[in-house]
């Protein structure tokens, strides 16, 4: 099976990610060598067999929904590389 | 002796006594960084000032009459981990001024043990990797032999332990990237059980396998950080609830009696002839000491790097999906509308393996993919894991080496992703199963050029169960 050059762009714009055109040809054949090696899985049976998404061996684990106060130097340093406008982040145009 | 060559116990004693300050060990650590680092790069940023206050005030609290395992002690942070006030890159271009305003929990609990961060160190871009090749900012050198690799993810921090820039080490590993350059640097590099350290203030990457754990210059000090750093975090809510223990009093404890396994697929024919004749060393050494050596079997070894490079890409899709360009980290602002800005953002911010990983995760995880990639990804995990559980109702501990290999030429495989993700062969199923592991230095082989480099032992035992593969790999050491 091979990766179209289609397929690689498709993916790339689900990524939101702009790649070059040296980049979607080097992708394209990388991705395929590693798919097929990863391809081997499939000679494994796992009828029956549960799916693993985590192994911390917890399940609904609670706490209390408290918010945590930060300083106004702390709230400056986490959004300090954004644009800001009026203290708003401003984000580019949707429309 | 240079100061900064002890290890934490010998720091210990003579902290204690007066006979030195932790001043005088932070600058003799930040001196030797100077010398060597210019050509080893092992330190993405150095924070010589606020080092220096650090030490300034553990020496108060030493002098106070304060007694504890880590307080004084400098130490070097893998650059992936949130320090409040110190820039955080991840070693990518995305975060390269990024300062985070908030200390992950392992610096936290360091902070109040009174260690001394001296600094961050390089890692491949979001720890994507196992040769510390993929840092935006060069690549780490392995202090054997500039020629070579540190190994990776954590080459850095690695690195920094070799060269004696400072006690001990912070790293993650994910898929073997503290024990990997461990095993490379001739270090001890400890892997704990996934969810016994926190993740909080840890940047994501495989939220399924990530650990923190510490490199050290011997297995005492690994214990004794990571008895600092371990333990139930109620900002991470995968950490385990289960009391943590004196992990340094495991040292040196009698193995009479321990079964030992030595899994045949770690075993195979072409692996390196001088790195099997110091495993069997390893093992005649556990023998010597009262273990019984038993062959066991893992069948589904050979599938933990396609399982491997289909769940970490795909969780790491997701999570490097956040790197949006808005309010923190790099901003490609001439973009017109939302979606081109984003593109225009992630495209020029993250490195080669980076958009390797999301590209791969992204197809993975696709309508009409899912079920053939993720999904049976997940289902083999499930057997890799029931491997591992039959083992361990036949032995205690396993023994293997950590990387088939002493550490590779720099740009031998930049070129092949697929060679490079083989690297991880050895030490991905701890990480997929979740249990413990340390890679113990186990001998040095000779490579081409003449260099003697060195190699590693792996430990793996059940998990939560760190207090016994420490036991095991002390007796290596």
């Amino acid at each position: 099976m091979s990766i179209t050059r289609e397929e690689i762009q498709h993916i790339a714009e689900l990524a939101r990610l702009h790649l070059s055109e040296e980049e979607i040809t080097k992708f394209g054949g990388q991705l395929d060598s590693i798919l097929q090696y990863v391809g081997q899985l499939n000679e494994v049976d796992t009828k029956g067999v549960e799916p693993t998404a985590q192994v911390s061996g917890l399940s609904d684990v609670w706490r209390s929904d408290d918010i945590i106060e930060w300083d106004k130097d702390e709230v400056e340093a986490a959004l300090s590389q954004g644009e800001r406008e009026t203290g708003q982040v401003k984000v580019k145009r949707v429309l | 002796m240079n100061l900064n060559e002890l290890t934490i116990k010998e720091a210990r004693l003579k902290l204690d006594s007066g006979e030195m300050s932790s001043v005088d060990l932070t600058r003799a650590c930040l001196k030797k960084i100077k010398e060597a680092d210019k050509e080893i790069n092992a330190c993405l940023t150095v924070c010589e000032r606020e080092a220096l206050a650090e030490a300034g005030a553990a020496d108060k609290r030493i002098k106070s009459g304060e007694r504890g395992g880590l307080l004084g002690i400098p130490y070097l942070c893998k650059d992936i981990l949130m320090t409040k006030g110190i820039r955080t890159t991840a070693a990518s271009k995305i975060l390269e001024h990024y300062v985070a305003p908030y200390d992950a929990t392992v610096v936290a609990r360091l902070r109040e043990a009174g260690a001394v961060m001296l600094g961050k160190t390089n890692l491949d871009e979001f720890a994507h990797g196992a040769s510390t090749e993929n840092s935006a900012y060069g690549v780490t050198k392995n202090p054997y032999d500039l020629d070579r690799v540190a190994g990776g993810s954590s080459g850095g921090s690695a690195a920094a332990v070799a060269a004696n820039m400072c006690l001990f080490a912070l790293g993650s590993d994910t898929g073997g990237s503290i024990r990997q350059p461990a095993s490379f640097c001739g270090v001890v590099g400890l892997k704990p059980s996934y969810g016994r350290v926190s993740r909080f203030g840890l940047l994501s990457m495989t939220s399924s396998t990530d650990v923190v754990g510490p490199l050290a210059k011997t297995v005492y000090d690994a214990a004794l950080v990571l008895k600092a750093i371990a333990g139930d975090d109620a900002r991470d809510a995968t950490t385990a609830p289960e009391a943590i223990e004196a992990y340094e009093q495991a040292v040196g404890q009698p193995l009479k009696g321990l079964r030992v396994g030595l899994p045949a697929e770690y075993y195979l024919k072409d692996l390196d002839k001088e790195v099997a004749a110091h495993l069997a060393a390893s093992a005649k050494k556990l023998e010597a000491a009262g273990a019984e050596l038993v062959k066991v079997s893992l069948p589904y070894t050979k599938y933990g790097i396609p399982v491997y490079y289909i769940v970490t890409p795909s969780e790491v899709s997701s999570n490097l999906a956040r790197f949006d360009g808005i309010a923190w980290g790099l901003s490609q602002n001439e973009a017109s509308n939302l979606q081109d800005f984003y593109k225009k953002t992630r495209g020029a911010g993250f490195g080669p393996e980076a958009k390797r990983r999301i590209m791969l995760g992204t197809y993975a995880l696709s309508a009409g993919y899912y079920d053939a990639y993720y999904k049976k990804a997940q289902a083999v995990r499930t057997l890799i894991i029931e491997d591992f559980n039959k083992a361990f109702k036949k032995v205690d501990v396993l023994l293997t080496p950590t990387s088939p290999h002493p550490a590779f030429k720099i740009g031998e495989q930049v070129n092949n992703p697929l060679a490079m993700y083989l690297e991880d062969i050895f030490v991905t199923g701890a990480n997929l199963a979740g249990l413990p592991g340390i890679s113990v230095p186990a001998g040095t082989v000779k490579v081409e050029g003449g260099k003697q480099m060195p190699i590693g032992a792996q430990v793996i035992g059940p998990r939560l169960r760190e207090s016994l593969v420490i036991k095991v790999a002390s007796a290596l050491e």
